[in-house]
């Protein structure tokens, strides 16, 4: 049975735009974007998760800089969204309960991250490891993430 | 439930898709110059195939993108998707199985 | 009695272990291993039910999903009680409740049963025959009277104390059945290090090895479980069956996790849904057992041989001492000699076909057996349970004279079906092997194949099909669910249905709940003899899933109690929690409807909500509204072509009232729009449109204006939002805001600006859908109620007070401003909401602007958005009565509207309402009738607007 618990708070923007602002954005960050579609990449304390091929989801201190050349959009979701980390035995059969995707370490495997549902609420999954994953969900939409990875911790005792 | 192709993501369950309708109706440029059967034949008619046909659908729990499907409404088969702005792809051809 | 029936080699018995349980309120043993249906038998109890039409009597005929007359309900508590379980699948535990169904009084005199001597006056079609005239009688005669004998075990009342659970699964290869094919299919693949997944339906693997004599098979079939146990990938699922094939090879499996438990701990997981997605999937459900179709062939003691088989070499019971065969298929004279081996008196084996050879046959004379070929059966005695079976032979085509011979038992067996259910569901073609008598899988559309005897049968193996040749067609049942009979089938062809999908509905033959597992072939085969037309010309009726009954409580999973769905609580829930607030569901939103402070009615609350507002001070939660940040060069020209306002010359720090159509015509959403920079908006949405305006958004940007450079981001949750509405608003919130001026001129009416209050980063929006001087303060999620408490503290002294979405709705109605979803139904204009001032006229394009300009778009006509006044200012109309331009309330009349919204307003002591009425705003002044259940009610027809018409407040 995996642990439940919640991210601690964090910086987060939503970074919106081409591929050339996407390396500006590389400069400036002082990292790069991933551009395979649903990676995630880290680098210290940060990531950049792949979410959509003009968007990306930014965790951590340092985002927060003013491109100048091309158009882009970096939208503030820090208090949009609340992390919460499942770690340990059956983390993937846990999510599995509500979760449609393929969570074989061998598809999905480390490093991986998609938008997608756990129930009827939408959620961001990124797996950090093969018994670790990240969760981000709307804010009004965790007690309701919560309650069902509760009822999940149950099944796989 | 459909195991649906994401030109962006790959093959996920048809529950992190909405469906979009009828693709390649292309808004009019100038709405304001077409005539009242123009605007009808836009806004509502569809054809509603038994067979092949194109359609819209997005990956709204996923990236988030709209992209265009070919799919056999009498099996369910979807023989191509593709990426909004991409020619729809010949149909007759088994892309599946 | 104390198992007389039963003997020391059933292989799945551990007969260390004694099992009580109670059938209809009698005491019973039986062995773990032991079903419901073997344990019975044991105990010497054929007579197992009612039937549905004419309450026969009805034993065991099946061992296993095929059965269709041993259905009992199964009691643990009042809460838990199912009905309709076959008893050939209930597993027995220690204290099981079971009781038959369908008889009142009880099973042995059921009155019901007179039905039997009626039943030449229950042919085919008669309810639909009988029930027909006159019409009046429907409601109070025919249906309760329905409704009274239909149906077969009763559901409990109580709501369901169990756990149901769900999960999604991905494998390789999902193998469905765990016979000798089924497993030699999945260690293929698990040898080659697929992901494997198994199930079975049973309790435990082996499928028709299970009621095999001979040691080998018991053998082989340890080794393989040991094998497959060994590998990792492979997953074995027991008491699962294969409910549905769904399109892209995902299949519906239904886990039975408790059933077999007595006491199953409280909280346990009962059932669980699994939605397998399978790259390949591997159908070796085996094949079904065939009846035969004789008069008289639903009496206790029937039985098929296979399950007679069954019976025997799994659970050591002998289903009687005195047993006659009939068999059109070669396995019935195996059943046979294993009877005779375990002690049984073989009365006689009578043949249907004329010249049989093969293996058994031979044994089977060998050993002595009195076989007679070319036989048919014209009917079988007893009541309770057979007595004796009358054969006779077929001389030249015609019925001789027939033999009457006593025993307890007829075994029957025509030849095996293979199970083709999931291929038929999963859309595969199937096609009709006369050589085998038998609809086997053919093309398939999905990536499956089919193995084992669900594939086909070996060579000639056909058996017989459809019924034997008989005078007595009455009691030759082809459907025993359903108490469908060959006369009824002879019936409905001589009436002209020629069909199988109109003779299936006519009769209901295959239409019960065992899906006519042992009824559709052999319905095929007689309307094939009958009509003189090969099967396949037949038709074939479609398979339908699920495979065998599952629960609703697997389909609803989770999604109950709190779980139901996602409860959306604002930063500002927990606060209003404190205050006592109510609450209202407003989509999947929790939020606040009114403040009561101590006894206060809701009318109270409101009205003193409402005044609060007007005099001082009102302080609202907001939050839900749906926020949209629109960022890029091209920001201000997409919101252009969006909206059906015009947005370029909206400066920076300014707010515009956005209204969007779709694109015929009609409005969708509104709401407030503001410039934060030349190429920043932060655009406001209703609360339940949120999503939907998202989507639209996206739709365009994505699809039809890849040329425009602007990104959309919901900040929906981002914000807490925090409005404070009312005269004094400003003096309360001004001490705690910085870094903007927010004086009357400096920070006028629709003004945006950032800064802090109370030391949070702030976006200050002044907008008002109260008509009041009004702020809508959007602070970061986190620090919402921090910030709320902060102005509710600052706003003491101004008698600042808490307001819920009802003041909300009244006092915005007050000032005529519409809800979208409330005035608005998905058919009105922006014109007929009194909303074209909000248009920009100049520009060349807007999603709806060409649907505007049809004719039909601006008749005069059309319902418009107007005041109602009732005469007695008391009176409050109800939201949805129609309006009527004459007070004669006696239909027909005509209806030229509706009411939209209506309210008692305490600011104005009396009633208001708006409504849609047809041109209504050229009848200012008329008087019309609104009907309310009571009477017509005269109301005067206003303008839409009650209080403050010259809109100066907000500006205050
Ligand atoms: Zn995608």
């Amino acid at each position: 049975m995996a642990d439940i618990s919640e991210a601690p708070h964090t910086e987060r923007y939503i970074f919106r735009g081409g591929e050339k602002a996407c390396a500006e954005a590389d400069m400036a960050f002082g990292m790069n974007l991933p551009r395979e579609a649903c990676h995630a990449k880290v680098t210290g304390e940060r990531a950049a998760l792949w979410l959509g091929p003009d968007e990306w989801l930014l965790l951590g201190n340092g985002f927060n800089v003013q491109l100048t050349a091309l158009p882009y959009s970096q939208v503030d979701v820090s208090h949009r969204q609340i992390g919460i980390q499942l770690k340990g035995n059956h983390a993937a059969d846990m999510l599995n309960i509500g979760c449609p995707l393929d969570l074989d370490d061998a598809i999905f495997t480390t490093g991986m991250c998609t938008r997608t549902v756990f129930g009827k609420a939408e959620i961001i999954l990124w797996r950090q490891d093969v018994q670790t994953f990240h969760i981000e969900v709307w804010r009004s939409f965790g007690d309701y993430v919560r309650g069902l990875l509760a009822i999940a911790q149950k099944e796989y005792m | 439930m459909l195991l649906i192709k994401c030109p962006y993501c790959g093959e996920r369950s048809e529950l992190e898709f909405s469906y979009g309708g009828q693709a390649h109706i292309v808004r009019p440029l100038i709405p304001s110059d077409i005539t009242d059967e123009a605007l009808t034949e836009y806004l509502y008619h569809r054809d509603n195939i038994k067979g092949v046909q194109a359609e819209r659908w997005r990956h709204l729990h996923g990236c988030g993108r709209f992209f265009n499907a070919v799919r056999d409404t009498t099996t369910d088969h979807f023989q191509a998707t593709y990426k909004i702005g991409e020619a729809q792809p010949a149909s007759g051809a088994k892309s599946d199985g | 009695m104390g198992n007389a029936f039963r003997n020391k080699d059933g292989k799945y018995i551990d007969y260390t272990q004694i099992l009580r349980f109670t059938f209809d309120g009698k005491i019973y043993q039986g062995y773990k291993g032991d079903t419901l249906a073997s344990a019975l038998l044991a105990n010497g109890v054929h007579l197992l039910g009612r039937s549905f039409k004419y309450h026969r009597p009805r034993g065991i005929v099946a061992a296993g999903a095929d059965e269709p007359n041993a259905l009992v309900t199964v009691q643990r508590d009042h809460a838990r009680t199912t009905p309709n379980v076959k008893a050939t699948q209930v597993e027995l535990y220690e204290g099981l409740i079971a009781e038959s169904q369908n008889r009142w009084p009880n099973l042995r005199f059921d009155v019901g049963a007179l039905n039997t001597l009626i039943s030449n006056f229950i042919p085919a079609g008669f309810y639909y025959k009988t029930f027909m005239w006159p019409r009046q009688a429907w409601g109070k005669f025919y249906e309760p009277f329905i409704r009274g004998v239909a149906g077969l075990g009763v559901a409990p009342t109580e709501a369901d104390p169990d756990r149901y659970s769900q999960r999604f699964a991905h494998c390789d290869v999902l193998v469905v059945g765990a016979g000798r094919a089924g497993l030699a299919a999945a260690m293929e693949a698990a040898e080659k290090g697929l992901r494997v997944l198994i199930c079975d339906e049973q309790n435990m693997f082996g499928g028709s090895l299970l009621s095999n004599a001979d040691v080998q098979s018991t053998e082989s079939l340890l080794q393989t479980m040991e094998k497959l146990h060994q590998y990792s990938k492979v997953t074995c699922l027991k008491r699962t069956i294969a409910f549905g094939y769904f399109p892209h090879n995902m299949i519906g499996l239904c886990e039975r996790l408790t059933e077999h438990l007595p006491n199953p701990a409280k909280g346990d997981v009962r059932e669980r849904l699994w939605q397998v997605r399978a790259r390949h999937v591997i159908l070796a459900t085996g094949a079904l057992e065939r009846p035969l179709v004789f008069p008289g062939n639903d009496r206790p003691g029937v039985m098929l041989a296979g399950a007679a088989r069954t019976y025997l070499n799994r659970y050591g019971v002998l289903p009687g001492k005195n047993i006659a065969c009939v068999v059109g298929h070669d396995n019935g004279y195996l059943a046979a000699l294993e009877l005779q081996q375990a002690g049984a008196t073989i009365a006689v084996i009578a043949d249907v076909r004329t010249k049989p050879v093969g293996r058994y046959i031979e044994q089977a004379r060998q050993a002595g057996l009195p076989i007679r070929s070319g036989m048919t059966v014209t009917g079988t005695g007893g009541y309770r349970r057979v007595r004796n079976i009358s054969v006779a032979p077929i001389v030249n085509g015609n019925i001789d004279a027939s033999d009457t011979i006593r025993c307890d038992t007829v075994l029957m067996t025509g030849g095996y079906t293979p199970s083709v259910h999931l291929f038929s569901q999963s859309r595969g073609k199937l096609e009709w092997k006369s050589e085998q008598n038998a609809y086997i899988p053919s093309q398939s559309t999905e990536n499956l194949s089919s193995v084992g005897s669900a594939a086909g049968l070996a060579g000639n193996d056909r058996g017989v099909i459809g019924a034997l040749p008989m005078t007595n067609k009455s009691t030759a049942f082809v459907d025993w669910q359903n108490d469908v009979t060959v006369k009824d089938i002879d019936l409905a062809t001589r009436e002209g249905f020629h069909s199988i999908e109109h003779i299936k509905r006519y009769t209901t033959s295959g239409m019960a709940t065992d899906q006519g597992k042992t009824s559709n072939i052999n319905t095929l085969g007689i309307v094939s003899n009958i009509l003189q037309k090969p099967v396949p010309e037949i038709g074939l009726t479609t398979f339908r899933m699920p495979y065998t009954p599952v629960s609703f409580g697997i389909f609803a999973g989770f999604a109950r109690g709190d779980l139901f769905d996602p409860v959306r609580t604002t930063p500002m829930h927990s606060w209003a929690i404190e205050q006592n607030a109510v609450f209202e569901d407003v989509s999947l939103w929790k939020r606040a409807r009114y403040f009561p402070r101590n006894s206060e009615s809701m009318n109270e609350a409101v009205a003193r909500e409402c005044l609060a507002v007007r005099a001082s001070c009102g302080l609202f939660d907001a939050s839900t509204l749906g926020k949209i940040e629109v960022v890029g060069p091209d920001a201000a020209e997409f919101l252009n072509r969006m909206y059906i306002n015009a947005w370029s010359k909206l400066t920076v720090g300014k707010c515009r009232y956005g209204v969007l159509c779709r694109e015929d015509g009609f409005v969708m959403d509104d709401g407030v729009v503001g410039r934060l920079a030349t190429d920043r908006f932060h655009l406001t949405t209703t609360t339940g449109g949120a999503a939907r305006v998202l989507a639209m958004m996206e739709d365009y940007l994505q699809t039809e204006w890849q040329d425009l450079q602007v990104w959309l981001t919901s900040t929906t949750e981002q914000w807490a939002v925090i409005a404070v509405q009312g005269p004094r608003a400003r003096d309360i919130i001004a001490p705690l805001i910085s870094g903007i001026d927010i004086s009357a001129h400096a920070f006028p009416h629709m003004s945006i600006g950032e800064g802090t209050i109370h030391g949070i980063t702030m976006r200050l929006m002044r907008v008002s859908f109260t008509g009041e001087l009004g702020y809508e303060i959007n602070v970061p999620a986190d620090h919402g109620r921090a910030i709320w408490e902060a102005i509710y503290e600052a706003g003491q002294a101004h008698g600042i007070t808490p307001y819920g979405t009802e003041a909300m709705h009244v006092l915005r109605a007050e000032k005529g401003y519409v809800i979208i979803g409330q005035e608005t139904d998905g058919t009105a204009t922006p014109d007929d909401v009194g909303l074209s001032w909000a248009i920009g006229k100049a520009k060349p394009d807007y999603v709806g602007k060409r649907a505007l300009i049809r004719q039909a778009m601006q008749a005069p006509t059309r319902k418009q958005l107007v005041g109602l006044l009732t005469l007695d200012d008391q009176v409050v109309l109800e939201e949805g009565a129609q309006i009527c331009a004459t007070a004669a309330n006696t239909p027909p009349m005509q209806l030229i509207g509706h009411v939209t919204s209506s309210y008692y307003s305490a600011t104005l002591g009396r009633s208001i309402a708006l409504a849609m009425v047809a041109g209504g705003r050229t009848c200012y002044g008329k008087t019309l009738y609104v009907l309310m259940p009571s009477a017509a009610i005269p109301v005067t027809l206003t303008a839409p607007v009650f209080y403050d018409e010259k809109g100066e407040q907000v500006n205050g």
